[in-house]
């Protein structure tokens, strides 16, 4: 029997992840705020039949330092909002999944529902969206509100994520009947309120926006600790985690579908991918190193970091999906070239293995996944829960 | 100097302006309804196209508003796709300060304007309902007084976080290892009575260095917002007579502000209806404003002002002998159209009088009372009707407001738009870079050049 078929993801983010990688000879660091940078990216992203591609976000300067902005001036700082880079891009890509990065911590859940059914409008159910928590006080002073209690924003989150989902259910799918006869443009029994009421907010609805194509678009949610593990189970689709090898991969596994049992989604398929930061190529090592000196100290990210050629990394992927990872979401040190190293070096090396498809499938991003569209919860018609 | 007529496409909302019963009226939610309005109004030289807002679904009697397309995306997104398909076409969004954040919406316009190459607009409204705020986490607070405040305040704390960056700081220099000069680009701090925030701001600065500001309102705070934050300003003054005193007023208020009066574009909402002959056109307009007012629209419209149920009315019949209860309006939720009945037993009245007098319907009066219908007749007619509004200081151009999605403005392009340019006060092709530049409104001055140091 084949193997079965990975999954791929790409997180795009600046020059790359390397924060010296804007000084490589191909890096395009005068375009980063130019949709034409984020277009070419994201093309080059689905020539290569990726499943899908993340764009990273935050409400505050990217920093050196893990409590608050630095005063670095050779770093690339500065980011737009992800969910318009990936709007921007929808109309001009055609089958790759678009996730942006949205902050829940100081965000309007009825803003973001809207705005994510909306790039699934827009590209015709490819959409997903990568909640994350903000936990720096100088991101809440942005805000000016509240003080962040730290240890409370993952279950705001859960919150957050749950009347996204409640709002993309609040219409039934066929809502819309346009009944001349009768006058009435929406069979207004079909749509629903929400009726939201938790400890951080309360939210009536129902959404403004009609039910998006997916009905529920991709929840995907990076996690790296026991408690971000326990949200991921609770709220995601898909789980981006960072195993250093194949004995933490499953240990992360097997936590997750323990979590995803205590959170009641044990019928639910959620895909566990592992995340890695590449660097591609025979030169790989020696680029990293250079662009380690370059920045003055040695590139520490929160994912392991991978060195080698397309090859080897096949090799390592195979490894470690024997833990029982659907999937890898690869984090190019340098764009493009090691964007370009996975689509047009790792892609075949994996199609050769027989790892990988050779071609798009038509369905949703959900269906790719093997997702089933689910029934709005409030469906009053066959198949929904009442 | 004869005037140049500035245009603006409108797409087709929630209200009963919009003729979604008509055969050819499509999605109001399909990307494909977004570019196919987008791409008629760019290929005529339009400046841009325009979204309004509502941020929660209009009930009336406690039930969902049915009757009326109900629907709309997320403007954000929607005009950021836009900018995908199009090339010159100014991107309008309205967007609330009452249920949004300075630091968010800041972020989202300028990454907007990055994104469009610089044709980024912000209608800057105010929400004032706890019906709205009960979508959002900061419910409903402001009292009316206070929302002008509130939107003048959001705005001036938006532009400062827009100016943050000055534009010189990010140079790349991969030699050297500088890709920003400034250390410190983006801080801001501002603190007045409703926004307390500081910090970083992450966007640089953007083509236009800010949106393009329109607003909207006519009261006199509204109009007084205008005059001294805005670039261009939304009216509902449809006629001739009423837009040259609305056009006077505000121009009259901009040199107290320290402004000129080329700095601020009057825009009003204009429909429009063409036929082969004047004759023609207004019969074809009679039938859309019956369309638009069914008789089962005519009743809920009359129950907003009678503030009770009236489902027993017959539209085609007269309208009630009794009196609006009256109080606070309880009936309608959500929808703005309430609050302009300030006494609605004089309304009644008056009303009653008019139907009575014309032998009116139900459904018939409402259709004479709510006609907007602005400028009938044949495409030369139009055109020339149009251009005397804005050479004589009526306006400076219109707010196009189709009653069909998304092909209602198709015949207009094709027409009258011809017409205009015949006439030499309409664009054959983009000149500027930017939508301000389209609009003709004067540059930007530069972000003054703060000393910043690194701590």
């Amino acid at each position: 029997m084949a193997p079965p078929h990975l999954h791929l993801a790409v997180a795009l983010d600046g020059a790359g992840w390397h924060p010296a990688a804007w000084r490589r000879p191909d890096a395009r660091p005068a375009d980063l705020f130019t949709a034409r940078y984020w277009v070419d990216l994201a093309q080059e992203a689905e020539r290569g039949l990726l499943d899908l591609i993340t764009f990273e976000d935050a409400l505050g300067p990217q920093s050196s330092r893990d409590d608050g902005p630095d005063d670095r001036t050779d770093q690339v700082r500065g980011r737009l909002d992800a969910n318009l880079v990936a709007a921007r891009v929808a109309p001009l890509t055609e089958r790759v999944g678009l996730v942006p990065s949205v902050v829940v911590t100081h965000t309007e859940p009825f803003h973001v529902s809207k705005a994510i059914a909306t790039l699934d409008h827009i590209s015709t159910g490819r959409a997903g969206w990568q909640p994350r928590v903000s936990a720096l006080p100088s991101e809440a002073a942005h805000f000016g509100r509240r003080e962040v209690q730290p240890d409370e924003l993952l279950d705001e989150a859960a919150d957050h994520v749950e009347v996204v989902r409640r709002l993309w259910d609040s219409w039934e799918d066929d809502a819309e009947i346009r009944d001349v006869a009768t006058g009435r443009f929406i069979d207004r029994d079909k749509l629903h309120h929400v009726d939201f009421a938790g400890k951080w907010f309360s939210v009536k609805g129902p959404s403004i926006t009609p039910r998006p194509p997916q009905g529920q678009p991709l929840v995907a949610v990076l996690a790296t600790d026991a408690d971000e593990h326990r949200f991921a189970a609770q709220a995601a689709d898909l789980v981006f985690t960072t195993p250093h090898d194949v004995e933490q991969a499953r240990l992360v596994e097997a936590r997750i579908r323990d979590e995803q049992v205590l959170a009641g989604r044990a019928h639910e398929d959620v895909h566990v991918f592992g995340d890695l930061v590449v660097h591609l190529g025979a030169d790989a090592a020696s680029r990293k190193a250079q662009l380690d000196e370059l920045d003055g100290a040695e590139h520490v990210p929160d994912a392991p970091v991978f060195t080698g050629s397309a090859a080897e990394l096949a090799d390592r992927l195979q490894v470690l999906a024997t833990a029982g990872l659907s999937g890898f979401r690869l984090r190019p040190g340098a764009v493009p070239e090691d964007l370009t190293a996975i689509t047009r070096d790792l892609v075949p090396e994996l199609q050769r293995r027989g790892l990988f498809r050779t071609s798009y499938d038509t369905g949703s991003l959900r269906a790719r996944f093997g997702l089933p569209r689910p029934a709005s919860r409030y469906a009053t018609t066959a198949g929904g829960r009442p | 100097m004869t005037k140049q007529i500035h245009l603006a496409a409108h797409f087709p909302g929630v209200n009963n302006t919009t003729v979604w019963s008509d055969p050819r009226s499509q999605s109001q939610i399909a990307f494909s309804s977004f570019v196919h309005l987008a791409r008629t109004a760019e290929r005529a030289g339009f400046d841009f196209l325009f979204l309004a807002e509502g941020l929660r679904l209009r009930e009336q009697g406690g039930k969902i508003y049915d009757l009326d397309v109900v629907g709309r995306p997320d403007t954000f997104t929607v005009l950021a796709a836009l900018a995908a398909v199009t090339e010159h076409l100014g991107l309008a969004g309205t967007i609330s300060s009452t249920f949004n954040e300075p630091y968010e919406v800041a972020r989202q316009f300028a990454s907007l304007d990055h994104l469009s190459g610089g044709r980024a607009a912000w209608n800057v409204v105010t929400s004032w309902d706890t019906f709205t705020g009960e979508n959002f986490r900061r419910g409903g607070f402001l009292p009316e007084e206070q929302r002008y405040e509130r939107a003048e305040r959001f705005l001036r704390t938006a532009c400062e976080l827009f100016d943050s960056w000055r534009g010189d700081e990010v140079v790349t220099d991969k030699e050297t290892g500088t890709f920003l000069t400034d250390p410190r680009a983006g801080s801001f701090a501002h603190r007045d009575a409703h926004f307390d925030i500081s910090g970083r701001f992450t966007v640089p600065r953007s083509p236009q260095g800010r949106p393009v500001i329109f607003q909207a309102g006519d009261s006199d705070a509204g109009r007084e917002f205008a005059a001294s934050a805005a670039d261009a300003i939304f009216t509902r003054h449809g006629t001739f007579r009423a837009g040259k005193e609305f056009y006077a007023d505000v121009k009259r208020r901009l040199p107290k502000h320290g402004r000129s009066r080329d700095e601020l574009l009057v825009f009003p909402a204009t429909t429009v209806v063409l036929g082969d002959t004047d004759a023609e056109a207004h019969e074809h307009a009679a039938h859309i404003r019956r369309q638009q007012v069914s008789g089962q629209t005519a009743v809920r419209f009359l129950e907003q002002v009678w503030n009770r149920d009236l489902s027993d009315l017959d539209p085609d019949g007269p309208l009630p002998e009794f009196d609006p209860v009256p109080g606070e309006n309880t009936i309608a939720k959500g929808r703005a159209s309430t609050r302009q009945h300030r006494d609605p037993i004089a309304v009644a009245r008056q009303w009653r009088e008019l139907a009575q007098a014309k032998g009116l319907s139900v459904r018939e009066l409402v259709i004479e009372v709510t006609a907007r219908q602005s400028f009938i007749g044949t495409p030369e007619t139009v055109a020339a009707e149009m251009d005397r509004f804005v050479q004589e200081d009526a306006c400076d151009g219109f707010i196009l407001v189709p009653h069909l999605t998304p092909g209602g403005l198709d015949d207009f392009a094709e027409t009258v738009v011809p017409l205009l340019q015949e006439r030499g006060v309409h664009r054959t092709e983009y000149t500027g870079g930017t939508l301000r530049e389209n609009l003709g409104l004067p540059p930007l001055p530069a972000p003054r050049h703060r000393e910043r140091t690194a701590s």
